[in-house]
């Protein structure tokens, strides 16, 4: 299965129709099988981030907020959404790996400096 | 949704407000500010709660060190969870990345406004005037930021010339049982009670829901929505009622229940059907109590929120089978609305579909003008299971799939095809105005050909499928049997003229 995360820097984006940045990693038994790809966007589009999930037959995506419109979108193509959640990428692909990943999550206290402006 | 810029700024004189800011940096300590000052003063915070605005305190780095209520319920995170957090991780803004208007602010010293808009917790966007106005301690120097959150969606809607087409917003319908809802509305608007929306799924129960909040008093402060039917019981409980930390393996910090963020406004749950029974009593002691205790705390906390349910489900049935407590029945069941299903809405079918084409034909970007006949005929009878809802996904599909001007019955979902037909939901002569093509709707046998091929219509037609099914055999006697050309005589496709003689047995 293939997971999506949407990035700004090495953080879950805030926004999905905000968004320039994906990770897109294989699982594979429960592992990342090969090196996770960085897919840098022309720009922000909810529209064009659904067809790159459908497209790369994702199972999974990983973001902070996103539209109800498009949320639903996903799920009627039988991708689930794990939204509004606040952390390292890393991190929550980690969690996720283990089913371990639930929407709203915080997954730190303080955020890392390098990613605010 | 207009995505403000800087360009709109104003600035005005800075209320500096040093009391408060010696208060939060007597106790905070520069840069990684915390709550701690807001624990210490607990009065600031009731202050900030009773605003019906979101209010973020944060620190010279933008982190957050406190939110008033209104914006732990339109973000749906806790001050304590959102501390020490980059405010943009937190209220989804537009800015992004892009603090400058921040910035402004704290180098100018002045306040700055701006607007935009932020992703709320129910994954709508919300139009905000953003106001950012700095203190500084005058002992220390030290700068923080008041950060003001103002919903400007009725600002924007009247600006953009919008009008509300129904008695209510978000709700439509001329039939006579909608009539009878919307004479009720403003009835229960103007009470307090409970109240207990019953209706098929997708008739609308939660746009009735939020109508009924925003018509009334508690308009200005929050509508929290919560589904009885998404969540386990035990998720349920914490996610209701709130829990502190240590309640359980995972609770982390505290965090407040819906109940809480929805102080001073309404909470709607929806499939009350599905609430677990020990819920069930808990819900029961908060509507008579107006108070509880969150999931492992001592401290019981008191709330005054209005509480709607919404249920496809016969209660009084469940109460009879012994899945819903009858005390609890009774109370909700103070004020009840029934939203009818669609296929009893006569008229209304017409009228929704106007409404849908024209807002997905805007939404994206197609010059979609109308409906045809034969797609309209076969909208007007099917018999929608899933109500306004399936309605909405049915022209949602057909405007997407279009790419020319009008959307014909090739446009529509193959299963909306497949459907048996029932009888017409629609009265001749009741139905409002449509961007559909009237003519042929009115005369279909005036238009085609093949109609003036068989003028001999029987003035005793039952219904359009009797003359739908005329102007098929008159296309084929004209076109000596041969499908093609009675095909093109009905300028139509030649799978629907096979699809249209296999359902009037033709074939």
């Amino acid at each position: 299965m293939k997971i999506l995360i949407t990035l700004q820097n090495n953080d879950i984006a805030p926004r999905f129709d905000l968004t320039t940045e994906v990770l897109i990693a294989r699982i594979t038994r429960g592992k990342i099988s090969g090196a996770p790809r960085t897919i840098l966007l022309p720009g922000p589009s909810s529209d064009e981030l659904c067809s790159l999930a459908i497209k790369e037959e994702v199972a999974l995506v990983i973001c902070g907020g996103i539209e109800d419109a498009h949320f639903q979108y996903l799920i009627w193509k039988k991708i689930e959404v794990i939204d509004r959640i606040i952390g390292p990428a890393e991190e929550a692909l980690a969690l996720a790996m283990v089913k371990k990943l639930q929407s709203g999550a915080i997954l730190r206290t303080r955020p890392d400096r390098s990613t605010t402006p | 949704m207009i995505h403000g810029t800087d360009r709109n700024n104003t600035k005005h004189e800075t209320d500096h407000r040093p009391d408060i800011a010696a208060k939060i940096h007597t106790t905070v300590p520069a840069p990684t500010g915390t709550g701690e000052a807001m624990n210490q003063y607990p009065e600031l915070l009731e202050i900030l709660n009773g605003v019906p605005h979101g209010i973020a305190l944060l620190d010279q780095d933008f982190q957050i060190i406190e939110m008033n209520r209104f914006l732990e319920a339109l973000t749906g995170y806790s001050g304590e969870e959102a501390r020490g957090i980059y405010y943009d991780f937190i209220l989804r803004t537009h800015f992004q990345q892009n603090s400058h208007f921040l910035r402004q602010a704290g180098e100018t010293g002045m306040a700055c406004n701006t607007e935009g808009d932020i992703l709320g917790l129910n994954r709508k966007k919300i139009p905000v005037r953003f106001t950012a106005t700095p203190i500084l301690s005058p002992r220390t120097g030290q700068a923080a930021m008041v950060l003001a959150l103002e919903d400007i969606t009725a600002i924007q809607e009247t600006r953009a010339g919008k009008k509300e087409i129904g008695p209510s917003k978000g709700l439509l319908g001329h039939s006579p049982k909608m009539q009878e809802v919307f004479e009720l509305l403003p009835i229960l608007a103007h009470t307090d009670s409970s109240v207990l929306i019953t209706g098929e799924t997708g008739t609308g129960k939660d746009i009735l829901a939020e109508a009924i909040h925003h018509a009334s008093k508690r308009g200005k402060y929050p509508f929290i929505k919560v589904n009885c039917g998404a969540l386990p019981e035990s998720l349920l409980e914490s996610e209701l009622f709130g829990h502190v930390r240590g309640a359980f393996t995972g609770a982390h910090a505290d965090k407040h229940g819906m109940f809480q963020l929805a102080q001073g406004g309404t909470i709607f749950l929806t499939e009350i059907g599905d609430l677990p029974l020990p819920l069930q009593v808990k819900l029961l002691t908060v509507l008579d109590d107006r108070e509880f205790f969150p999931l492992g705390s001592q401290k019981k906390v008191k709330v005054d929120v209005r509480l709607i349910t919404g249920t496809h489900r016969d209660l009084r049935k469940l109460v009879g089978e012994g899945g819903f407590r009858e005390d609890l029945f009774f109370r909700l069941n103070v004020l009840r609305v029934h939203l009818p299903p669609l296929r009893e809405r006569d008229g209304d079918v017409r009228l929704l579909i106007d409404h849908f084409l024209q807002m997905f034909a805007a939404n994206f970007n197609k010059n979609i003008q109308k409906i045809s006949p034969q797609a309209l005929q076969r909208l007007t009878k099917y018999r929608y299971p899933g109500n306004v809802r399936e309605l909405r996904n049915i022209i949602e599909y057909g405007v997407n799939i279009c790419r020319g001007e009008v959307i014909e019955l090739d446009h529509l979902p193959p299963y909306v095809l497949d459907e048996p037909l029932s009888p017409p939901l629609s009265r001749p002569g009741t139905e409002p105005s449509l961007p559909i093509d009237r003519q042929t709707d009115a005369a279909p046998n005036t238009q085609h050909p093949a109609a003036n091929s068989h003028k001999g219509v029987p003035d005793n037609a039952a219904n359009w499928s009797d003359i739908e099914k005329q102007n098929i055999l008159g296309a084929l006697m004209q076109s000596g049997g041969n499908r093609s050309e009675a095909a093109k005589v009905l300028a139509w496709g030649r799978t629907t003229l096979w699809r249209k003689m296999k359902e009037y047995s033709l074939a």
